[in-house]
């Protein structure tokens, strides 16, 4: 594995360079072929079906410790979401705390890593494939999926690091090695090395080159095709002032314009639905009428269930362990407490971004059916649904927008660059958290990690990597099954947390300061 | 009768003005300064993970700076002549945390400095002095 990053990161100056496109291309192949040979093994290992089905195992994986922590925690989604949204508005925070970071903070941060390209190109890969049905099986993961959040982020604020300049480190690793080591269990150590190993490659992969290569797409989409080092040199010196640069006035537009994008989006889709509000019930008969029947889609209503849980779990990321480190910075006393708040983010990425964009994808009818039988036709090689122009992915969601909205693929190509760039920047700091769990906290080291995380920029926008972004992909799962065995063997301590939070809470010994 | 005066101060010259007028009427009536130092913040503001990560770290080097080089040698020199003072550094709205400033003490009026903000900002949200104008629960002097 460390060779195949090592020639990787090789490749990037050569490409600089200006070389010749065929030997660009040449290494690029060389590229393709050392990883393919080296990971596809452990890449058809994640994804690997169950026997005799469709069903990749991770995909259950996931589902399964979401459905288990909401048994658990007695539907805490539910029951809590109230109180959660009482906490973001800063309702129980401490005015003498003003100044640290908010609830509210913490939630627009980590929500900034979260909300990008599965929401607008994942979903239209899941209702292209799976069909409206699958929106029905993406809003029940985006629900259960509130429960893993919910403990994965309580822990990661609990065993968090907190150094004596003040500065935090909290994350997965963190609650394996001290988390076990408080129950006395053996190997919490041996879990939060492997699972640094998986946050870095991922990092690098699917927080890194998969969108550096999805960017270029779209700005080539606009501006006609071009080479990709170039949008990755751009990328790269941007991410390179910001992450290594200390640059901070870029990041901080971006964290600003990220959330205003994100509201556009979800207020244009809503416009969208007002003016076709006739169809609504229609598009919610579809979504509930293909979730059990599949209406004709490949697959049946099991091709549906698998495309809307798959795409659920690789957009709002519940699970994964990502987002505990990006939630263990908030200020509080209650680790619970932003165990609440955390759960809000698979709400709002999932239930209520995702819906819009399969709703608008549907209504705007985008995707073909059959006038007599009302089932939806397949395409020539029967993988997906007829779309009206053949669109797939980000294609299709930009279709029906524009279709509403002329221009609006302009607007949209601006939003996922951005989501793409903040992404990047959240991902970043994922991976130096590993990074420096792994070899120690550093200048040096530090600068080390940020500079291969740039080159990988660029090798993402350069080339389509496909096995590279597989092997990406897995990485994020393979973060998920190291951090849910750690999540089973540490929920008790969140139950215990939960329990003693809410008895506080109902005998009024945790009161709101306004 | 003893005045409690709030005085907003950010080490502006206009700032001085403002103290140089409180300190003036409590001289003459007796009464006690409450200098008050407010760092504008809003916990909805969105911050990069790196800043999520420094910022306890963050807000005790600024609580510390401005306690340094703002509030205590105004302080002391106020002090020096004899006056009452005690201080508030704050964070949140600068205006609105001036009117809680002014309640938790029970003041009898607050005194700001006019900084002049004409810019598209204050245009937009209000300048402190508009807002203490429209919200204040004490009179407000604004010195220019």
């Amino acid at each position: 594995m460390k060779t195949a990053f090592q020639r990787a990161a090789l490749a990037v100056p050569a490409l600089t360079l200006g070389m010749t496109p065929a030997l660009a291309q040449s290494i690029d192949d060389k590229v393709n072929e050392v990883f393919a040979n080296s990971t596809g093994w452990f890449v058809s290992f994640i994804f690997s079906p169950f026997p005799g089905t469709a069903f990749p195992w991770i995909v259950a994986w996931l589902v399964i410790a979401a459905t288990i922590f909401t048994v658990y925690f007695g539907l805490i989604q539910f029951r809590a979401f109230p109180h959660s949204i009482a906490l973001v508005k800063g309702d129980y925070s401490d005015p003498n705390d003003a100044g640290e970071v908010s609830h509210f903070q913490a939630l627009a941060t980590a929500l900034s890593g979260t909300v990008g390209l599965g929401n607008i190109a994942g979903v239209a890969v899941a209702v292209g494939i799976g069909g409206p049905g699958a929106t029905f099986w993406m809003i029940l993961a985006g629900l259960m999926g509130m429960a893993s959040k919910f403990t994965e982020c309580t822990l990661g604020v609990k065993y968090r690091n907190e150094y004596p300049d003040g500065k935090v480190s909290g994350g997965p690793m963190y609650y394996m090695k001290k988390g076990f080591a408080e129950k006395g269990l053996p190997g919490g150590g041996f879990l939060a090395v492997l699972f640094s190993i998986f946050c870095i490659l991922g990092a690098l992969g699917g927080g890194n080159m998969f969108q550096a290569n999805q960017a270029h797409a779209q700005i080539a989409n606009v501006v006609g095709d071009y080479p990709g080092w170039i949008t990755g040199i751009v990328f790269a010196a941007i991410v390179f002032a910001v992450i290594v640069g200390g640059l901070k006035s870029i990041a901080r537009v971006t964290e600003k314009v990220v959330p205003f994008m994100g509201i556009l989006y979800v207020a244009t889709a809503l416009v969208i639905l007002l003016i076709n509000f006739d169809q609504i019930g229609w598009a919610f008969g579809q979504i509930f009428e293909g979730a059990f029947t599949g209406l004709g889609v490949a697959g049946g209503f099991v091709g549906a269930l698998i495309q809307g849980f798959k795409r659920a779990a690789f957009s709002n990321e519940a699970g994964v362990g990502s987002a505990a480190i990006a939630h263990s910075a908030v200020r509080t006393k209650e680790p619970i407490t932003e165990g609440f708040v955390s759960l809000l983010e698979p709400f709002i990425d999932t239930v209520v971004i995702c819906t819009m964009t399969a709703l608008v994808i549907i209504i705007t009818g985008q995707l073909v059916s059959d006038p007599e039988t009302g089932l939806y036709m397949l395409n020539e090689t029967g993988s997906a649904i007829q779309t009206v122009d053949g669109n797939s992915g980000v294609a299709l969601t930009s279709a029906a927008f524009s279709s509403a909205f002329g221009g609006f693929q302009y607007i949209l190509a601006i939003a996922v660059i951005l989501f793409a760039f903040s992404t990047m920047i959240s991902w970043s700091y994922y991976g130096l958290k590993a990074w420096t769990y792994l070899f120690g906290e550093g200048q040096a080291k530090e600068v080390i990690f940020k500079v291969i995380f740039c080159l990988f920029v660029v090798i993402g926008a350069a080339a389509d990597l496909g096995p590279v972004i597989d092997f990406s992909d897995a990485m994020i799962f393979a973060m998920a099954v190291v951090n849910i065995i750690a999540l089973y063997f540490l929920m008790s301590i969140v139950k215990k947390e939960l329990d003693s939070y809410m008895g506080r809470l109902r005998s009024g010994e945790i009161r709101k300061y306004t | 009768m003893s005045q409690k005066i709030v005085v907003g101060y950010d080490g502006s010259g206009s700032a001085d003005a403002a103290l140089g007028f409180a300190a003036a009427i409590a001289r003459a009536q007796g009464g006690t300064l409450i200098v008050a130092h407010v760092l504008e913040w809003s916990p909805y503001s969105f911050l990069t993970p790196d800043e999520l990560e420094e910022r306890h770290m963050r807000r005790k080097e600024e609580l510390e700076r401005a306690e340094k080089a703002m509030l205590t040698p105004v302080v002391e020199r106020l002090r020096g002549e004899g006056l009452e003072v005690v201080t508030e550094l704050k964070y949140g709205h600068i205006a609105e945390t001036l009117i809680k400033i002014a309640k938790a003490h029970g003041a009898d009026q607050i005194v700001i400095g006019r900084t002049g903000h004409s810019d598209l900002s204050a245009r937009l949200f209000g300048s402190v002095a508009g807002t203490l104008a429209q919200a204040a629960p004490v009179p407000v002097t604004i010195v220019p």
